[in-house]
Formats: structure tokens, sequence, C-alpha cells
């Protein structure tokens, strides 16, 4: 089991035919996902990677049943492509892109809301059911399909805790890029509801970083009862207040936003913060095993 | 992005928002003739830095004569003005604003803000103006005042007389102040700000509204739609090494320590620096030099790092995905090797082709310390960099 996607998961790829969407396209394949369908406007007909390519997302939909999106157009095109996916019935849309404008993602998800969509990213490495799907641009063998759920603000540090769990011998259920812009789609509340209620996974880690307040809300909903066991990580102790620390969403904004209050309120809800980010693996195992 | 004082005052001039007359100088001369040209008894003259808290730093000034503003300016331009914001090293005044000191009888606040919990502009009034609005929240959260505006849409007249009314506004202040909401809102949609905020709102003696401070953050992401307000984009304030790698694409942000780091992604970035002070060091700054970095792109990394007179060590932490540990180790090799690297340096690869990476590390005839988890090379990197241990 896992969530949002697995074996069955009909891929479609929007952007499939610029220079990552073609790249990625060819990983993800080659990892086993079932991609059935690329969209380009004005390449319909043509095909990438093996791969059909349509003009319109309802067009791919129609000829292929593809259910699940991933997005690698350039940022001033994303938000239409996301609410293209959206109109056109797919249920998941998941959005790599970074730098896109934060007022379209207001639109996109009121857009996205209205029909019942579920979107991932943006600027987000994407999800994987280990062995089964892989939807993003992480690299596929560090995972290997396991107990672990995992939810991430972060790329490469995700990468690391995976490979981590991995070593550990302890492998993931799903991992989860949620992105690091200010407003995401899918966040670690509505993710943590989809884990509850998946057997596979016994234990959810959960990779944080400064800005915001959303560890906070989720530790307020982890200590309301979510039953099993939560391993945290805050990137940012160390992070200056004011400044973007790469990710557009990662400021520490006047007394808002601090790694020291996230973890705070994350133990607070019985989460086990691990600070030493090298002894991430090591700890959900000596507290599962 | 932000721009300073009188940029964004004469933006909420193109939105109706009545803000008092003034003018720029960057010498005292000028900010005499400014006031001259003023139909003012009194004056303000106001330092033009990127920072909160210049009243109580000595940057700005109210005085009665242009002889005392000419005085005021020449005390406020090239000082070094320090406040909360700036940190201790304080930021250099290279211009001051000058206008007619407004007969204020009280003050308000009002702002836009991306609200990313509600994934909307909030609108938020206080009838505690003039002061840090995080401070009210602590001490007077009943008095702050928060609408939201639906996504796409106007803000209602009715959302803003609400919170008007509740600021204990009356009659035509009401209708003037539903109107500068209004306007901050079309403004945070159309220029794509994140945040728009008139702080304070001086109600004054005459019973009219005037924005007598205002700063705007402006959503990077969105300026290539808005060149006029990336025109506004004062260079000066940005640290000299910042911007040069900003040139370069890279992502740098300079911290006080004294361990130099390279990292790809951000967050794995952020928390390499947390693991250098956890070792008992201090990172240098904060470097992500992308999920794709190149040969090139490390070199300039190098460069950087380096222009940093602080820096007693580097270390290199890289998670490589789709960009593979060998072609990284090589770049980063050839990097060490044209830049010249004369600090100890600590590298930790791991990911795609780790043993190739590891291999091309060990070796070059560089000294590097290769460390095999993010945890040895946080040890290392302290040893060398007079960390606690």
């Amino acid at each position: 089991m896992s969530i949002l996607v697995d074996k069955d998961s009909r891929v479609l790829v929007q952007g499939i035919t610029g220079r990552e969407g073609l790249f990625h396209t060819e990983q993800m394949v080659t990892y086993g996902t079932k991609v059935v369908a690329g969209v380009t406007p004005g390449k319909g007909g043509t095909e990438a990677v093996g791969v059909p390519v349509f003009n319109t997302v309802s067009e791919a939909v129609a000829a292929t049943g593809a259910n699940v999106s991933v997005i690698f157009v350039p940022a001033g095109f994303a938000a239409d492509a996301a609410c293209e996916a959206s109109e056109s019935g797919i249920e998941l849309v998941v959005v790599i892109t970074e730098h896109i404008p934060v007022m379209d993602m207001i639109r996109v998800k009121s857009f996205l809301r209205a029909r019942g969509t579920r979107m991932i990213g943006p600027n987000c490495p994407g999800i994987i059911t280990p062995g089964e799907c892989k939807l993003g641009i992480m690299p596929g063998y560090i995972h290997q399909p396991g107990r672990v759920g995992l939810i991430s603000r972060s790329g490469t540090l995700t990468y690391e805790v995976v490979h981590q769990l991995t070593q550990a011998g302890l492998g993931q259920s799903t991992c989860v890029g949620m992105g690091g812009d200010p407003i995401t789609g899918m966040g670690f509340i509505e993710l943590l509801e989809l884990f509850a209620d998946d057997p596979a996974t016994e234990a959810v880690a959960m990779i944080g970083e400064i800005g915001g307040d959303a560890e906070e809300r989720a530790a307020a909903f982890i200590k309301e009862g979510f039953d099993k066991p939560v391993f945290g990580f805050v990137a940012g102790l160390t992070a200056p207040p004011g400044k973007r620390m790469g990710h557009a969403g990662a400021i520490i904004s006047g007394s808002q936003g601090k790694a020291e209050d996230k973890i705070a309120a994350m133990e607070d809800a019985g989460i086990t913060v691990v600070r030493a980010l090298g002894e991430f693996g090591a700890t959900v195992a000596a507290e599962l095993n | 992005m932000n721009v300073h004082e009188y940029q964004a005052k004469s933006i909420l001039a193109q939105y109706g928002v009545p803000t008092p007359a003034g003018g720029l100088a960057l010498t005292p001369i000028e900010a005499r003739q400014v006031a001259q040209g003023l139909d003012a008894d009194r004056f303000v003259v106001k330092a033009q830095v990127h920072a909160g808290g210049r009243g109580k730093g000595g940057g700005i000034r109210v005085v009665n004569t242009v002889d005392e503003v000419q005085a005021a300016a020449k005390e406020i331009l090239w000082m070094n003005l320090v406040t909360h914001q700036t940190g201790p090293e304080g930021k250099l005044v290279r211009k001051v604003w000058v206008e007619g000191a407004t007969d204020i009888a009280r003050e308000l606040y009002v702002a836009v803000v991306l609200d990313r919990g509600a994934e909307r502009l909030a609108v938020i009034a206080s009838p505690y103006g003039g002061m840090d609005i995080e401070e009210v929240a602590a001490k007077n959260p009943e008095a702050i005042f928060t609408t939201w505006v639906e996504p796409g849409q106007p803000l209602w007249p009715f959302q803003a007389r609400r919170l008007l009314f509740s600021c204990g506004l009356q009659g035509r202040q009401v209708t003037i102040g539903t109107a500068i909401l209004k306007g901050l809102v079309q403004l945070a949609w159309e220029k794509e700000a994140t945040l728009a905020e008139i702080n304070p709102l001086a109600v004054t003696g005459g019973g009219e509204l005037v924005a007598l401070d205002a700063k705007i953050n402006f959503d990077d992401s969105a300026l290539k739609r808005h060149p006029e307000i990336a025109d506004l984009a004062d260079p000066e304030e940005t640290d000299p090494l910042e911007r040069e790698a900003t040139a370069q694409g890279l992502n740098y942000i300079r911290l006080d320590g004294t361990v130099g780091t390279m990292v790809n992604g951000a967050g794995l970035a952020m928390a390499t620096m947390d693991v250098i002070k956890m070792a008992g060091a201090e990172p240098a700054n904060f470097l992500d030099v992308g999920g794709g970095a190149s040969e090139e792109m490390v070199a300039t990394g190098f460069e950087v790092i380096l222009s940093d007179p602080n820096v007693e060590a580097i270390l290199i932490n890289i998670f490589g995905g789709i960009l593979r540990c060998d072609t990284l180790a090589a770049g980063v090799v050839g990097a060490a090797r044209k830049v010249g690297i004369e600090v100890p340096l600590v590298v930790r690869l791991e990911g795609t082709n780790v043993e190739e990476g590891r291999k091309i590390l060990a070796e070059s005839d560089l000294s590097f310390e290769v460390a095999g988890s993010i945890s040895e090379a946080a040890a290392k990197i302290a040893l060398v960099a007079g960390g606690a241990s």
C-alpha cells in the first residue's frame, strides 16, 4: 500500500518535449512509472521518449485515461498548466516548476479546490512510491519499498533522509516533497491524514524548515490524536531573520517562522525531533525495531 | 524585493493613497532645496534604507526651518544607521527623503499581506499605528482586525468599512479609508506585492488621512512581469558578495562565521549550516549551487566563498541525484585547481556514483578531507575551523 500514487497510476507529463520534461520522463519510464501521455501545445501527434504527445490535456485524458499529471512547464505558464489539468479531470497534479508567482498560486488553489483536484508542489521534487511509481525528479535508486512515510518541504534534504532510512533497512511507503514555496498544494496535515489510513505506513518522517507556520499547525493536528509515531527535522536553526534561504517560502518574518519555535511545537506534540541530521535514520530504526 | 519608502509612497500615490508632498535628496543642499519648494512650516528628514526602526536609530528628524533641514540631512547622509533590523553592522545612508510635517491627530496601522496559511491576501488594520505590528500583536491582540480577500476579487467596501469602524474611524474618514484599503489590495494584485503596509496612516488635525510611512515587498518570482518594479531595485542595499553571486546564478547569503559551505539544494544547505553549528563551529555562508551544479558553478561558488576574508575552512556537501557524484567530484577538483584553495576543505559526497566520485577526490593531488556522512563531515570541519571539539 501507499498514498496517492502506485503501480496503477496513469501518468501524464505536461511540458514533455522541453529539456527537463524529456530527461525526467525518460528517468520515470526507466523506473517503471506508467507514463501514458505527454502534452505540449502544438506538438500533438508526435512522440517523445516513446510516449504519445497531445495538444491538450483533455485529449490526452480521453485517449489514454491518464489520471495523474506531472508539470515541467516554465514558471510563467505553470499555473495555466495546473488549471488545465484540473479542468480536464486529472485527480492529482504534481508541479515541479520553481519560481511560480505566488499570486498565480492563490488563483490556482482556488481553481483546483472548486474542482476537487489535489496538488503537490510547486517547487518540489515530486512524489514517489518506491518500486511502483516515481513522479518527479528524485533519484529513484536511493528509495526502497518500506515502512516510513515521508513528507518534506525540501529536495536534496529529503534525499538525505530517504537515503538514511534505506541504509537503516526501513525503506519508505511513499515520499512526498510538498515544495518550498509560500503557498503549496497538499500540506503536512492532508498528507498525515492519508498516511494515517495507509496500512503500509508504520511511522511518518516530517522534514520542515524555517518560514510560515505549517509545522506548528501540523504539530497541533498530531497532538489531537495522530496515532502513528512521527519523527521530525527542521532545517534553518542558524538562518538569519529576514533573508530568503533559497526557497521562496524559507524566511523568518518578524517573530514567525523560526526553527526553534517549530521544534518546540513538534516536541510538545510528542514528535521525536532529530537535531543532528546524520542520526535521523538510526533514530527512527532504534524506535521502530 | 524591497523598495525604499520614497518609492513605496510614489506607488501608493498611483493607487490613490494620499501621501505628504516631498522630494528625494542626495546632498544636504538638495535637501534644503526640496524643503524650500514645499508649502510647509515644519519638515521631516528621513533616511532611505531598507530597514525598519529608522526613527529610534536617529535616521529621522523633525525640524522647523530649511536651515535645520540642511543640517539634519548633513547628519543623516552617510551615517551608518543601526536599527533592530540592520544588525550591528548598520546600513550606510545614501539618500534622504524630505517632506512637509503632518499635523497628526492619531495614527493607525493598515496593511495587505500574503497570508500563507489562509492562501489569500489578508487586510489588517489596527488603531495602534506608528509602532511595530508584532508588538501590538503581542500586547493588544484584540486591537488587530483582519479580513481576507477572495482569490481574484477586489476588497469589497463592506470589508473595508468593518475594519475601519473597528479602528474607531467615522463618517468621511471611513469613506477615504475604504478607498485607501481598496487601493492597497488592487496594488497587491496588479503589482504582485506580498506586503503593502502603511504604518502609520495618520488622521490629521483637519480630519484627512495621510500615509506617513510605507513598506512594500514584491514577489521576486513575478518581477519579470513588472519591469517597472524591477527597475526600482537598489543594488546598494545588498551585500556586494551576495550581489556578485546572484549575478552568477548562485543562491548565496553571507553570515558571520568561519566555515564556508557549498551545498546542492536549499534545505540541505540550511541543514548543513545547522550541523556545523552543532559541531561547535559557525557557518560563514549559505550557498545553494542548485540541483544541477556544473564545474563552472562550483568554481564560481569557490570564488564567492573565498572572497569572504573570514573563511577558514570550506565544507562541501553534495547529495548527487540526477547530478552524478563523479561528474561533481571532477568539477570540484577542476575548480579547486583553477581557483587555488589554501584553506582546509572537507568534502562529503553521497548519491549516484558516489564510489567513483570519492575515488576521483582521493586520487587528485589536492588535499581534501573526504567525509562519509554528514555527521563525520561536521566533526572534521569543526576540528579544522577552531570548533569547540
